[in-house]
């Protein structure tokens, strides 16, 4: 699995606190820079208008996945769509997903956007490796960046 | 810096062909043996390939809606190109969204920390 971003990130809060911030609409909303209209239901359409100074033209939609309390929030969307005009619903959606765990100090969160799909496997990049094309390098950055997890 | 935010996220919608291009082993390999050399004929291509000079033309066309060929005529016949472009921009898309991540990621800390 290499078509992913993976963020993980220690939080001094208790896990509880964590996944109010995270599924609370009006306190993700806080952080994510987002005005939702109503809360997150999994299976269902979460709307709303970005809040993040400059873009505040740009819609938020998502569709809720997952809510196993305290554990796993996920939902899928198109990330960073800027365009409002433009219909973004044909394109495949990637999917995000928060675990947490409980740490010592507080919260471990883990953040998954996966789906970029297609981005050639490790597998797959083998292949390129093996040419001696200039742009071999390039593939290397793709897969070095894929797979950190910073 | 908001200029820029903007300018990734709007090429961002001709990322997704490439991606799709990409997400085929034929393709990968069509890839894999262009990028190591300037110019090759579809029946350069064929060659040591289990798959038709049809088949492989239509992968190509593929490649090439995406950019990620350039078909140039010689002669009678077609020769493909490799252009890393497409494939640079998905690294500078993968990038743009990871940033966003860590801005946001960083202010759900100050916000559940205070």
């Amino acid at each position: 699995m290499n078509d992913h971003i993976a963020k993980r990130i220690e939080l001094k809060a208790p896990v509880s606190r964590v996944w109010r911030a995270l599924t609370d609409y009006r306190e993700f909303g806080q952080w994510f820079r987002v005005n939702l209209d109503g809360p997150f239901v999994p299976g269902q359409v979460s709307r709303g208008q970005i809040t993040y100074p400059g873009y505040e033209h740009l819609k938020w939609e998502a569709v809720v996945q997952k809510m196993d309390p305290e554990r796993l929030f996920s939902f899928t969307w198109h990330p960073y769509v800027v365009d409002p005009k433009k219909d973004y619903s044909k394109e495949p959606p990637t999917l995000v997903e928060f675990r947490l765990e409980k740490t010592k100090d507080g919260t471990l969160l883990l953040v998954t956007e996966s789906g970029f799909d297609k981005i050639p496997s490790d597998r797959r990049l083998e292949a390129f490796r093996m040419n001696d094309g200039g742009w071999t390098q390039q593939m290397k950055n793709i897969e070095n960046h894929v797979t950190q997890t910073s | 810096m908001s200029h820029k935010r903007h300018s990734v996220a709007v090429q961002r919608h001709a990322r997704a062909p490439v991606f799709a291009a990409l997400g085929d082993e034929t393709r990968l390999a069509l890839v894999a043996k262009l990028c190591g050399r300037q110019l090759y004929s579809i029946s350069q291509l064929t060659q040591g390939s289990r798959l038709t000079r049809q088949a492989i033309t239509k992968h190509l066309r593929v490649l090439e809606s995406a950019g990620i060929v350039h078909s140039v005529r010689a002669g009678r016949e077609s020769r493909f190109e490799f252009d890393p472009e497409p494939i640079e921009g998905i690294k500078e898309y993968l990038d743009f969204v990871s940033a966003q991540w860590d801005q946001a990621l960083s202010r759900l800390k100050s916000f559940v920390e205070d």
